[in-house]
């Protein structure tokens, strides 16, 4: 359990989706112009990361992995179906994200049209595949593991985005030099909470 | 081709360069920043994943050119998808067969390849729409701009954060002894979005219609 929490805090703060390794950047870029629609694509990420990562999860231990065949017979014990692993996780994320889209519509109308067009948005969202190759390259021990990883990635996705979000709204009020307007200030901006953030680093639990 | 223009008419050429400055997908499309920022504490990577990203969007480019009139148009996002991943594959596995080192380095930044916007958004915005050979160029011209970029990013933070280019040392070692330091902080991620807000900052002083409105 206490793995469980320390894996979830690092991946929010230290291992920050957006500061430490730069994934989500484009709709983070393009979408954080107000914070109520970065609330909206932030919840949405990180719905879809605490879903697709565990189900990638499976799927890497008991199709991809080398060995991971054994269940099916003994005889595959040497089949390595590692370079499948971009397209079956792309193939898998698009179809969880459409899969999302249509439970979420059935079940929850209100939340369906406030999230609107982002969920079909992040099938193309790199920190969701991100989330996916990492816990794939880090091993994660359990499915719970993968699972706090996973939404504790996105939450910390979702942290990054409405506080550029905050900041963008405020900046308006400023005066930035000329050339720097909008995209050039928003990524200093993103490197200065990106150095904030540093000071969580080496946070052991 | 029933009206003949010469391959590189003023057109063509126009598609090569104009990715480079004023329509660069880095600092004005804001297209694939994700994978840019992070392959660049060291130029040798940056250059390899630059390589990397021509050769998917030139093929990629090519392909979904081919195949546009034969696409239908509400499953072609499936269909990009397919053809990016299976180039993808095809890279990760040369780089894992001939450069294994820089490929642990890129570590899964290969694999995101897949979902850089550059390469969907070209698709989308100019290969689904021309010929082969426009397409071709767009793609290289797009990925060259994207490549620049890398690059540039990559030797500043090399020089300055470790004191080398491509690996080899070019501060002297007399200025070591005389006290001077490396700058770790451009090693770190942060310098990486700072470094490029400055890049965007040149870029629009000295062209000044690109200068956004706030």
């Amino acid at each position: 359990m206490e793995n469980l929490i320390s894996i979830f805090v690092k991946s929010i703060f230290v291992d920050n989706m957006v500061f430490a390794y730069f994934l989500g950047m484009c709709s983070y870029l393009a979408v954080s112009k107000t914070v109520k629609t970065s609330v909206g694509l932030g919840i949405a990420v990180v719905f879809v990361l605490g879903i697709t990562v565990p189900v990638d999860y499976l799927i890497n231990n008991y199709l991809l992995q080398p060995g991971a065949l054994v269940w099916l017979s003994p005889s595959l014990a040497d089949v390595d179906l590692n370079f499948l692993s971009f397209i079956i996780f792309i193939a898998i994320i698009a179809s969880m994200v459409q899969l999302v889209e249509m439970i979420i519509e059935k079940f929850s109308p209100a939340l369906y049209s406030s999230l609107g067009i982002f969920l079909p948005l992040i099938a193309v969202n790199c920190a969701i595949l991100g989330g996916s190759l990492f816990m794939q390259e880090r091993e994660y021990a359990s499915i719970a593991e993968a699972t706090s990883f996973g939404l504790g990635s996105g939450v910390g996705w979702f942290l990054a985005i409405v506080g550029i979000a905050a900041i963008r709204e405020k900046i308006r009020y400023s005066n930035v030099p000329a050339p720097l307007r909008g995209l050039g200030i928003t990524f200093i901006i993103t490197g200065l909470m990106g150095i904030a953030f540093m000071s969580f680093m080496g946070i052991k639990l | 081709m029933s009206n003949k223009e010469p391959l590189f008419s003023a057109k063509n050429r126009r598609l090569l360069t104009t990715p480079l400055s004023k329509e660069n997908p880095i600092t004005i499309q804001v297209l694939g920043i994700c994978s840019a920022l992070a392959v660049t504490v060291k130029l040798e990577p940056a250059f390899v994943m630059a390589l990397s990203v021509t050769a998917v969007m030139a093929i990629g480019n090519v392909l979904i050119s081919m195949l546009r009139k034969t696409i239908a148009p509400r499953i072609r996002i499936i269909v990009q998808l397919v053809v990016i991943a299976s180039l993808v594959i095809l890279v990760d596995q040369v780089l894992k067969a001939f450069v294994y080192d820089v490929s642990k380095q890129l570590s899964v930044f290969v694999g995101l390849i897949i979902t850089n916007c550059i390469i969907m958004g070209r698709f989308e915005a100019f290969a689904m729409s021309n010929k082969v050979w426009p397409s071709f160029l767009d793609g290289i011209g797009n990925a060259m701009g994207y490549g620049w970029i890398l690059i540039v990013v990559a030797f500043f933070r090399e020089l300055l954060g470790s004191g080398t280019v491509w690996g080899f040392q070019v501060i002297p070692q007399g200025f070591y002894d005389f006290g001077y330091k490396d700058n770790g902080l451009m090693i770190l991620p942060p310098m990486a979005l700072i470094t490029v807000g400055i890049i965007i900052w040149v870029q629009r002083t000295r062209d000044k219609e690109l200068i956004e409105e706030n």
